[in-house]
């Protein structure tokens, strides 16, 4: 028991609601947005400690005891994507306060971000199947007002699509949902794992486990159930795009990594190979849409979906190094797209294009948000002292020991087309001759670097102090190898 | 009963399957609803249909209907509520605007040079 584990989901919960009260305050809002995420990041901050030196920290709402109420629980896990998720979303709204805009400001922008945050926070805290459906549609139901926000053609007409996809994957989980609580009585994970473990997995518990595996790629843009990612997220503004790209789809990879380590782990030579085959080719899409494009947004968009590829193979390496290497290379990514899609947002108030035929030159008048880029760049791809490298070499490692040597000869090759894709963008962009003249830039980056820099700092740290960042890492793999942790936990059994 | 119930759902969610792919916005619309239902009836079979009183205790019964199946479900209407609403008034704005409900005039048309 635990207070400390709600705070995370309560603190945005009340400021979206004062939020709501003073639409056209601005700059009162900016000043409230601030304080509360400074004081969720500081929750943040010791709710991973606490996690670090106490073990699981579980909190069953109203005293109910578990399966019974609702329970929230933090593990290593969770709590450093808890993390993670709010550093991003708060450079995100540093870079929105310059960039989003009035129009956007005075129609609750900022209402909706902190109610996005309670979604993505509530979704990696919950410990009810159930409740975790709740959370995502707080979390897709603020996505919907933000992606539409501002009512341009583009918005209008993908965020039709976007909508459509959710509401048909939500309506997919109730259905995941009412066959698993047919099948075993009850839906608190630690429960459900429990009585799953005890009666065997049959086959009918199989066929909900890939149920919910079609659930969650459709929300986290997993091959063959992608499709829809890339129109959705070119409509917004790069400040919400960034969000977008940083949080949503990583919650839906959270949650294949929860239910297929805790809940379906007994019949890996199905799930698992299914997995497999699925990140292999959503890895492979991904950097073959990278490429193709030459458009900055649509770029990294695709390596969005490179990522998830990556991320998720860690599930079928089932290893501790594996589930490490996952871990370690999800909390890179949050952070390293999120700092991608910022920078890009500057270039993209300098230019007022997204082509990248239409730009060059940009390092002469803008030489930090070149090199923070080029910094970006290398990140992404996996460079040494850059926090790409540990997980990647993480998941190599785990690979290699399970002798999955498909999935790390196309990772690494991947790496390498994921490397040309966004370095196609820095020296066309950067380098050549200038287009635009100081005169006929569109915007200027005033105060639009520096979130990206906090960003940039971070994967350099987690690069550089891998040392440091192990400990937490590999406690969080370890609960993933062993659910009996999370189960006693929860259950105190 | 439980049989009879499941087939129903199973239509519902073919109606809605067939309504969603086609061209007109508004049959999609109504897709989504069908598919709802589907769902929601579904969880309300799958919790069991089995005799018993509505689960009140002022009835004094001695066995009641199992309680958990109807909150979820309560819970899935409303959302699924809130986000019909968000969706009509998206196909309205968006007929003010792009002057179409036909799905196949808002495909994606950015031409990669």
């Amino acid at each position: 028991m635990n207070n400390l584990v709600i705070l995370p989901i309560l603190i945005p919960l009340i400021t979206a609601t004062l939020l709501l009260l003073i639409p056209k305050n601005v700059k009162l809002q900016k000043v409230i947005s601030v304080i509360s995420l400074t004081f969720t990041t500081i929750a943040a901050m010791v709710l991973v400690h606490t996690v670090y030196r106490d073990g699981i920290q579980t909190l069953e709402i109203g005293s109910w005891k578990p399966p019974f109420g609702i329970v929230l629980v933090a593990d290593m896990f969770a709590a450093l994507l808890v993390l993670t998720g709010v550093i991003v979303s708060f450079t995100c709204v540093l870079f929105s306060f310059r960039n989003i805009g009035k129009g956007r400001e005075n129609f609750f922008f900022y209402s909706f971000t902190q109610f996005l945050i309670t979604g993505v926070m509530g979704a990696f805290l919950t410990g009810d199947l159930f409740n975790l459906f709740v959370f995502f549609e707080v979390m897709l139901m603020s996505s919907y007002a933000l992606i539409v926000l501002g009512g341009t053609r583009i918005q209008l007409r993908e965020s039709i699509k976007y909508l459509l996809v959710n509401i048909i994957s939500s309506a997919l989980f109730v259905i995941a949902l009412a066959y698993l609580y047919g099948l075993v009585g009850t839906l608190n994970m630690a429960d459900v794992s429990d009585k799953i473990a005890q009666s065997g997995q049959t086959d009918i518990v199989t066929v909900v486990a890939i149920l919910f595996l079609i659930v969650f790629g459709l929300k986290g843009g997993i091959f063959p159930l992608y499709f829809w990612l890339p129109g959705s997220y070119q409509a917004p503004p790069y400040a919400i795009t960034a969000i977008f790209g940083a949080l949503l789809t990583k919650v839906g990879v959270y949650s294949i990594y929860r239910i297929f380590t805790l809940i379906f782990y007994h019949e890996p030579q199905i799930t698992h190979q299914i997995i497999a085959a699925l990140a292999i080719i959503t890895i492979l899409i991904g950097a073959i849409g990278a490429i193709a494009y030459w458009d900055v947004k649509k770029i990294l968009i695709y390596n969005i979906v490179t990522a998830v590829g990556v991320i998720i193979y860690g599930i079928s390496i089932a290893t501790e190094t594996g589930y490490a290497g996952g871990i370690y290379y999800l909390v890179h990514d949050m952070v390293i797209k999120g700092a991608l899609f910022l920078l890009a947002g500057a270039m993209f108030t300098i230019t007022g294009t997204d082509n990248i035929k239409k730009m060059g030159g940009l390092i002469k008048r803008h030489p930090l948000l070149g090199w923070m880029f080029f910094t970006a760049c290398l990140a992404l791809a996996g460079i040494p002292p850059l926090s790409g490298f540990v997980g990647k070499i993480l998941l190599v490692q785990g690979g290699l020991e399970q002798e999955h040597y498909i999935f790390v000869g196309v990772m690494l090759f991947s790496s390498l087309l994921v490397l040309y894709s966004v370095m196609k963008i820095f020296m066309n962009c950067f380098f050549r001759e200038e287009v635009l003249s100081s005169k006929e830039e569109k915007g200027s980056t005033r105060g639009l670097v520096y979130p990206s820099v906090i960003l940039i700092a971070l994967s350099a740290f987690l690069g550089l102090g891998a040392e440091f960042v192990y400990p937490y890492v590999f406690e969080a793999a370890e609960t993933l190898m062993d659910p009996s942790i999370y189960i006693q936990a929860v259950l105190k059994e | 009963m439980e049989i009879i119930m499941t087939i129903v759902a199973g239509v519902l969610i073919a109606t809605a399957t067939y309504l969603m792919l086609s061209r007109s916005i508004l049959r999609i619309i109504i897709g989504t609803a069908l598919l709802s239902h589907g769902a929601h009836l579904l969880l309300l079979t799958m919790g069991g249909l089995k005799r018993g009183a509505a689960p009140l205790l002022g009835q004094e019964a001695d066995a009641y209907t199992d309680p958990l199946p109807q909150a979820l479900i309560l819970t899935a209407i409303v959302i699924a509520f809130g986000v019909t609403s968000f969706l009509l008034v998206l196909a309205y704005r968006a007929y003010q605007e792009l002057k179409t409900d036909d799905m196949d005039q808002l495909r994606g048309n950015e031409n990669n040079e």
